[in-house]
């Protein structure tokens, strides 16, 4: 299998701030990624989790503070070369309609002029729960919401990339395929052995403590509570926390 | 032959436009350019020239039917033409732009001494006719009113409909002038082609037209011309209309036309003119004649140039026994559609492309190419002889203006508009900015592009028909010749194939969107 190349980096924020004029996006921010670790990003819309994730490969870009992976600042490398090295997968998919799946999912090796791209495109389908000779030759618009996040996966991988960034991939899909997709994300992990390091962006803070090892709630910009899921359910430290817990149908 | 044929006039074109400047202080001998504006006096008056040029052993170059005066004069000053017949009085008011004054003598000087001293062009001797703007009315409603002269008319001008052309009404010198003249205020007035104009009259349709003192179609209608009593229009009084460079270089061509002077009468032209007019005999056949009857040519008389007889057959047949000249046209038409269209794609697709990544200058940009748009279809040819001359050249660099706009419109809107999460997407998993505008808001964007180049492709098969009238030739000729001679035969003979031209191209460019479309997106 095409297990990463790299270890699984460790990504870290440190008084992060993001400004839109005179709006603060993100207002100093900090936390800490370990390798191979998954971390949650929580929060109602507006309170900043995208624009967080969209730090760390430089798709935003702080007013102040540092992003770090593997101890080296972002900001250091070239936006492009970065961007290749991480994989994203945006809410919708963002599949490019005029590519087939395999194609869209070999976009990163190809960037990379890998001669093998469409093997490694093959490899990151299956691996997101796709057969690449039946799906891999269709044209997205064939494809249903859950398969096209499939492929989205899959293309976000098929570099061999060692973070993963997802920013609400689940959002726009039903109950069923959703939780069909939570376990795949599950199954990636446990099948890489801690090969990846992830970053996931929800509203859904079910979902943060489903699959996250450590979630962190957002508010209006603020870091509100990081904690390690267990300890976050089981002891909220603002109100706000709380009442998130309790909507959301977890605390007791 | 149609293309080596478009081909061969277009590098001729060239080089007229190329002797443009006539600095050379050894200038090489060129035939003499003959044109005229397109209607039938002045078609049948150059082609007298022309006749009479090679008669004595000069060579001829035709232009026939160039678009109005600024189009036949702008060429005359820059010396793509060497002479075209013009009228007094037109020289006084739409070149000069001075008021109608004097008799026909003063107004002949005026022009002569300005003309010269502005632009070293030279009015020969007049003919001898004058060709005034002419009211007339069907013989009934001049008994029936008791009609002389326009001043009787204005007394019941209120009970009748007047067909007039659109120049004349536009014209200050035109309706309004004659109006405030003669206190004269018709019930309604319907503008009306050249054309049309007279079958209107004959039918009913209006009671007053105006026109000319020498058309031949009063004589066949029988209509009445109204005398202008109060003498509003100026002296028409016709005239050879010389350019500079064949007065300094070729003095005997000048002393050739000057034989004509004073030797054609009123009643001569009008003759001539219906001979042309109301029995479609060919233009060379009658400027022959002409020439022979004046003993200014021997017996044999020139060649005759390919212009349109009416014979009585069947439209289709007469198409058929045309498809050599409508092939030829045909194809200098596709000629200049295709040069345009292909110089077009090349400028404002990659244009389109650019104005995306500079998008705060785009609006502005693409604006002001649309600006191009606005220009009237003639003035943009009229101002491309100063720059260009006449023939294919400046009808090409129009048509290329013209296409611009819809195709950097579509181009810049459809790679704007591409699927956003998509262009998201590939920016956000490392595509350079280049990459994302070559491998996804390019092909996103095609169907828009190819959208635009079908849009400008179609309106360049339309607006090439009026090349005809700045001497590029194509299927406008037909069409202009046609409307100058009111022969609706000839006029259909260059619109039919025009319209199927569009179709044609349009399909043809259906069948490319579908190809260029990304698979995916065909629905």
């Amino acid at each position: 299998m095409s297990s990463p190349t790299t270890p699984p980096p460790r990504i870290e924020l440190a008084h992060v701030t993001v400004r839109h004029g005179d709006v603060r996006a993100l207002d100093d921010v900090s936390l800490v990624v370990d390798g191979g670790g998954w971390l949650a990003l929580v929060g109602e819309s507006g309170a900043g989790k995208s624009t967080l994730l969209r730090c760390i490969n430089r798709l935003v870009e702080p007013s102040a503070g540092t992003v770090t992976i593997d101890g080296v600042p972002v900001s250091a490398r070239d936006p492009v070369a970065l961007r290749r090295s991480v994989g994203f997968v945006p809410q919708d998919g963002g599949l490019l309609p005029h590519w087939r799946a395999w194609r869209n999912a070999a976009l990163v090796p190809w960037l990379l002029g890998r001669r093998e791209a469409r093997p490694l495109a093959e490899r990151a389908l299956a691996r997101a729960g796709l057969d690449p000779g039946t799906m891999g030759e269709r044209w997205p618009h064939e494809l249903s919401g859950g398969e096209r996040q499939r492929v989205a996966v899959a293309r976000a991988l098929a570099g061999g990339q060692s973070l993963l960034l997802l920013d609400e991939p689940f959002g726009a899909l039903d109950a069923i395929t959703r939780s069909d997709l939570q376990r795949m994300l599950l199954d990636l992990r446990r099948g890489d052995g801690g090969g990846l390091t992830m970053v996931l962006v929800t509203h859904d803070l079910r979902e943060a403590l489903l699959l996250a090892d450590r979630v962190a709630v957002l508010r209006a910009g603020r870091l509100e509570q990081v904690a390690d899921a267990g300890a976050l359910a089981a002891a909220p430290a603002t109100p706000y926390v709380a009442a998130l817990l309790a909507r959301a149908g977890v605390a007791a | 032959m149609p293309l080596v044929a478009a081909l061969a006039a277009w590098s001729l074109a060239g080089r007229a436009a190329a002797a443009q400047g006539a600095s050379d202080p050894v200038p090489a001998r060129r035939p003499v350019v003959v044109a005229s504006k397109p209607f039938g006096e002045s078609f049948l008056l150059a082609e007298m020239f022309a006749q009479l040029l090679e008669s004595r052993g000069i060579a001829v170059e035709r232009r026939p039917g160039l678009g109005a005066t600024e189009v036949a004069f702008a060429a005359l000053r820059a010396g793509a033409i060497d002479v075209y017949p013009e009228y007094t009085g037109t020289g006084l008011l739409a070149v000069l732009h001075e008021r109608p004054r004097g008799d026909a003598g003063t107004v002949f000087a005026t022009v002569r001494r300005e003309f010269d001293a502005r632009w070293g062009v030279r009015w020969l001797p007049p003919l001898g006719f004058e060709n005034s703007y002419a009211i007339a009315v069907r013989p009934e409603t001049a008994r029936r009113y008791a009609l002389r002269t326009i001043g009787d008319l204005a007394r019941v001008a209120p009970r009748l409909t007047a067909g007039l052309s659109p120049d004349f009404i536009e014209r200050p010198d035109g309706l309004a002038g004659l109006a405030s003249a003669y206190d004269l205020h018709f019930r309604a007035v319907r503008p009306l082609a050249q054309a049309l104009k007279y079958r209107a009259l004959a039918t009913g349709g209006v009671d007053v037209v105006d026109g000319y003192s020498t058309d031949g179609l009063i004589a066949r209608y029988g209509l009445v011309v109204l005398g202008d009593d109060r003498r509003f229009f100026p002296p028409y009084e016709a005239a050879a209309l010389v350019g500079r460079r064949l007065r300094r270089d070729d003095p005997r061509a000048v002393a050739v036309l000057t034989e004509l002077s004073g030797l054609i009468d009123a009643p001569r032209m009008r003759a001539l003119n219906a001979r042309v007019e109301v029995n479609g005999e060919p233009v060379a056949r009658v400027a022959a004649d002409a020439l022979r009857e004046l003993g200014l040519v021997g017996g044999g008389g020139a060649a005759p140039a390919p212009v349109a007889t009416r014979p009585a057959r069947s439209f289709w047949s007469y198409l058929w026994s045309e498809r050599a000249r409508l092939a030829a046209e045909t194809a200098r038409h596709l000629l200049l559609v295709g040069v345009s269209l292909l110089a077009a794609i090349l400028v404002a697709v990659p244009l389109g492309l650019h104005l995306e990544r500079t998008r705060r200058v785009a609006e502005p940009v693409i604006g002001g190419i649309g600006l191009l748009e606005t220009i009237p279809s003639i003035a943009l040819l009229a101002f491309m002889i100063p720059l260009l001359g006449v023939g294919v050249w400046p009808a090409l660099v129009a048509l290329w203006l013209y296409s611009l706009y819809p195709i950097v419109r579509s181009t810049y809107s459809g790679v704007r508009d591409a699927d956003p999460s998509a262009v998201q997407a590939a920016h956000a998993l490392g595509m350079t900015p280049w990459q994302v505008l070559r491998y996804v808001r390019t092909p996103l964007a095609a169907p828009s592009i190819l959208a635009g180049i079908r849009t400008a492709a179609v309106i360049d098969v339309g607006t090439a028909t009026l090349a005809a009238f700045i001497g590029a030739g194509g299927l406008g000729e037909p069409i202009a010749t046609g409307l100058a001679l009111a022969d609706t035969r000839l006029i259909l003979s260059g619109a039919l194939p025009a319209a199927v031209l569009a179709l044609l191209v349009d399909g043809f460019l259906a069948l490319v969107e579908r190809r260029v479309t990304p698979a995916s997106l065909r629905r």
